[in-house]
């Protein structure tokens, strides 16, 4: 059952992404990206990471997906890419992931570790929710501090981008 | 087939070879965006693949990883932030998102 | 003082000497040559001083080239006769001509260039007489050979000097290419630099047995080219005469009794390694005694004052190189030594009648100077009885002797063109006296013509001394120089004496036969005089022979440079940057997604790299 589940949304996921750059209307691709998206929280869930899976859905599904559409609603330029189509580009992009592809199953064929199946988590143990507030909070704490300001900087940089009188 | 490890790096790396296709295929700006986006997703899936099969002494899952994993969708959002930001100030300068038209760099 | 850095003053004072010149005192030429001066003398009170240093005593040498471990090029001393003596030579003659520069310098210009030139050329003089290696031998000929660039072009803004300056310059590089060369194969062969280590290798434990004698010929004879270049022997003997464009005290110290003599003091040095090449030493002499004869020769029929003595210079140090090549070192070294007393003599003896006669130097423009220039004219006399070896009373007479003994015993046919140089010494040397001193005043200039100052004439009277005494046992031995010196007056050259003195008296009566009352070149209209004068024409070949090699290498250097360098070396690369430029401008698109797919080529790559290889 659960690996027919991986299935279904590994498929999911690679081909909300494959339609992201095969489409040519933007707003198309960014639907599909929350396809992939959600394909690829649903893989974490599957993992067992449910908070992760759930910041996955919120954060890119949610927030930076409506960015995008915000952007290209604002835009509005869903015909810009229909001008001209370069082979050159094309074929170049689609020979790298090829290649990056093949290197990929080489490298997976080669790593015995990888055969491994899931063991299940020990019963009794505390949530992921619980393990990682921990975590952040105690030993990973200065970088959760840096995080934030780099939050504030990154707000404060998309201010003043955004101003009008940007010379 | 039981899922294994090798399932889930498997499609980490594809949906990142489809993202780096994309920022070399696409044009619009907006979509290598979000090609770029779906890249650093593929990564964090093999982050928390490896969390999750690589367990501690007590049998529970590497949650260092996954608290990793939130740093980097952090940055990503802040990234997302700044990118666009940037995207609509080129935009305003050239009045375009195509990033053939974008050669400044040249000369 | 500890007398063992005695050396190390000699040699370090006039460097310091010239960069104090040339760095402090370079504007004013008068404090440039009281101190360029003094330190002369002070060098010459300290050569003498060195006379006392024993043989072989220990100079702390300074280690220069370190060249791994067991070749270790030094800066460092070897006391011997032979450098104890020419020491005094090149510090006596030194301090005579700094005092007489003072004088005929008076008013140049470059006075202070002049002293700093004098003062350099002295630190590398006695850097070649003290070296104990190869090297650091070859290293300060090369330094004589630059001051003695600076010193002919002293006047540069004459084109003659300066010519004649690059010519000395380049001339003395063929054969210091020759040196090289030689240097090398004596390290070679015998793996050392050092004086001593050599001699014990090669003639204590007989290193050079089963070298081929081709091999030894060529070593003795690369190391003889040095000499050639230095000493201007034949061919390469047509830079000294025109190194005569330099201030005369220049001539009488590096043209005439120091630098020129380096060469002998070289071969003298290196005599042990003649003898071990069958015939290498029957070239050497013939070299000199060619040298010899055809310098005489040219010697006749020269007008220019300076010019005969060039000659007279030419045709001593090809006696002394013949000696050398008969294996009578020791007897070359002791012509070597009187002939620089003399011979700086006779130079500044004719710098005085050139100052005299207002920078006139053909002779017959001169005469009647005798009774205008008595000092002068004496120790002039002086100079050249001891040039032609007046029998009994010069030092010249002695030390000819020697070498002509050297070649009665060791060669005939050398004996008979060494004696037959005498006759032509006392001939061209009585035709310059008659001419120069004796008759009539020909010019204006010589009419006018008085005595020259003090400065001038002293130098002459302390040289005049030497002159005649050099030659005597009590003066090398009391320089503690005798066995460097040959033991002679044998019975046996009793023969000799009257066969030279002789030919002294029909050469010097011939000339005065001659030229007694002339007024102009009685001679001038004979062929064979004509030949003479003209230097054999040697020049005139050498210019022939280069303007045929200059044309053929410039056709050659003309095809090298059109086909292969602009072609093949020029277009073709150019031509290759500027395709490459032109792909790499296009990888240079701007483009953000050709940056994109180079950028992970080059990450597939460094995977393939790094996973897969």
């Amino acid at each position: 059952m659960l690996d027919l589940l991986f299935y279904i949304f590994a498929t999911l996921s690679v081909v909300g992404a494959l339609g992201v750059i095969v489409n040519k209307n933007p707003v198309t691709s960014a639907f599909s990206l929350i396809a992939a998206f959600i394909g690829l929280a649903a893989l974490f869930i599957q993992l067992d990471a449910y908070l992760v899976g759930i910041i996955q859905i919120l954060v890119y599904g949610g927030a930076v997906m409506v960015l995008f559409l915000f952007i290209i609603m604002l835009m509005d330029l869903p015909s810009e890419e229909r001008r001209k189509f370069g082979w050159g580009p094309v074929a170049g992009g689609i020979l790298l992931g090829c290649v990056f592809v093949v290197q990929l199953v080489r490298v997976l064929a080669d790593y015995s570790a990888g055969s491994r199946v899931m063991q299940d988590l020990p019963v009794g143990a505390a949530s992921d929710v619980e393990q990682i507030g921990k975590l952040m909070f105690t030993q990973y704490y200065f970088p959760v501090q840096v995080v934030g300001v780099l939050l504030l900087v990154a707000t404060i940089g998309v201010v003043v981008l955004s101003k009008k009188e940007l010379d | 087939m039981e899922v294994t490890l090798n399932h889930f790096l498997f499609v980490s790396g594809l949906l990142f070879a489809i993202g780096l296709a994309g920022v070399l295929v696409r044009r619009n700006v907006i979509v290598i965006f979000m090609c770029l986006e779906l890249m650093l997703s593929a990564a964090n899936l093999s982050l928390v693949a490896f969390s999750r099969y690589n367990v501690t002494p007590g049998g529970d899952a590497d949650y260092n990883a996954q608290v990793f994993l939130f740093f980097i969708i952090t940055v990503a959002a802040a990234e997302v932030a700044v990118g666009l930001a940037i995207i609509v100030a080129l935009y305003r300068a050239k009045q375009t998102t195509d990033i053939t038209q974008i050669n400044s760099m040249k000369n | 003082m500890e007398s063992q850095n005695l050396p190390w003053i000699i040699l370090l004072l006039p460097l310091f000497c010239a960069a104090s010149i040339l760095l402090f005192t370079r504007r004013s030429g008068n404090i440039s040559a009281l101190i360029a001066t003094g330190c002369s003398l002070i060098s010459l009170l300290l050569g003498v001083a060195l006379l006392r240093l024993p043989d072989g005593v220990h100079v702390a040498a300074f280690p220069w080239l370190n060249m791994g471990s067991n070749v270790v090029v030094e800066i460092g001393f070897q006391i011997d006769q032979l450098s104890r003596g020419m020491m005094l030579v090149v510090t006596a003659i030194g301090a005579a001509v700094h005092v007489f520069s003072l004088a005929y310098m008076k008013d140049d210009d470059g006075k202070a260039r002049y002293f700093a030139g004098l003062s350099f050329f002295m630190f590398s003089m006695t850097g070649i007489v003290f070296a104990n290696n190869f090297v650091m031998m070859f290293v300060f000929w090369e330094l004589v050979g630059f001051s003695s660039y600076v010193l002919i072009g002293h006047w540069f803004e004459k084109d003659s000097a300066a010519d004649a300056a690059k010519k000395a310059f380049l001339t003395n590089r063929i054969g210091d290419f020759g040196f090289m060369i030689g240097i090398l194969l004596v390290w070679g062969l015998t793996k050392s630099i050092y004086f001593t280590a050599i001699a014990t290798a090669v003639v204590d434990e007989q290193i050079l047995n089963g070298v081929s004698n081709g091999l030894l010929m060529a070593m003795v004879l690369c190391v003889f080219c040095g000499a050639i270049g230095k000493s201007a022997q034949l061919p390469l003997h047509v830079w000294l005469p025109d190194a005569m464009e330099g201030p005369t005290p220049v001539s009488a110290l590096i043209h005439a009794a120091t630098m020129v003599a380096a060469g002998v003091y070289m071969l003298a040095r290196i005599a042990f390694l003649i003898p071990m090449s069958a015939g290498a030493g029957e070239v050497i002499a013939w070299i000199g005694a060619i040298t010899a004869l055809m310098a005489a020769l040219m010697a006749l029929q020269q007008n220019d004052i300076k010019r005969i003595l060039a000659y007279s210079t030419l045709s001593q140090l090809g006696y002394m190189v013949m000696a050398v090549g008969i294996n009578a070192a020791d007897a070359a070294m002791f012509h070597l030594f009187t002939h620089a007393f003399f011979k700086a003599l006779l130079f500044l003896g004719s710098g005085a009648v050139i100052y005299a006669c207002h920078h006139e130097q053909d002779i017959w423009k001169m005469g009647g100077l005798a009774k205008k220039m008595p000092i002068t004219f004496v120790t002039f006399v002086i100079g050249t009885a001891a040039l032609m070896g007046l029998p009994f009373v010069t030092s010249g007479f002695f030390s000819k002797e020697a070498i002509l003994g050297a070649a009665l015993h060791g060669h005939k046919a050398l004996f008979v063109v060494a004696a037959f140089i005498v006759l032509l010494t006392a001939f061209y040397m009585t035709r310059l006296i008659v001419v120069v001193f004796l008759g009539e005043d020909r010019s204006e200039k010589a009419k006018k013509a008085k005595e020259v100052p003090v400065l001038m004439w002293v130098p002459l009277v302390l040289l005049a001394v030497p002159s005649v005494i050099a030659g005597y046992e009590f003066f090398y031995k009391g320089m503690a120089l005798s066995p460097a010196f040959p033991h002679h007056e044998g019975p046996a050259s009793i023969g000799l004496i009257v066969i030279s003195a002789v030919l002294l008296i029909f050469g010097i009566g011939m000339a005065f036969w001659g030229y007694k009352g002339e007024t102009s070149e009685p001679m001038a209209g004979n062929r064979l005089a004509r030949v003479f004068g003209n230097k054999f024409y040697v020049d005139e070949a050498y210019t022939w022979l280069i303007k045929i090699f200059q044309d053929g290498l410039a056709g050659v250097a003309n095809f090298v440079d059109k086909v292969v360098v602009d072609g093949l070396v020029a277009r073709l690369p150019a031509a290759g940057a500027l395709r490459l430029g032109d792909a790499m401008r296009r990888l240079q698109s701007g483009n953000l997604q050709s940056y994109g797919f180079l950028f992970a080529l080059g990450a597939v790559l460094v995977i393939y790299l790094v996973v897969f290889k």
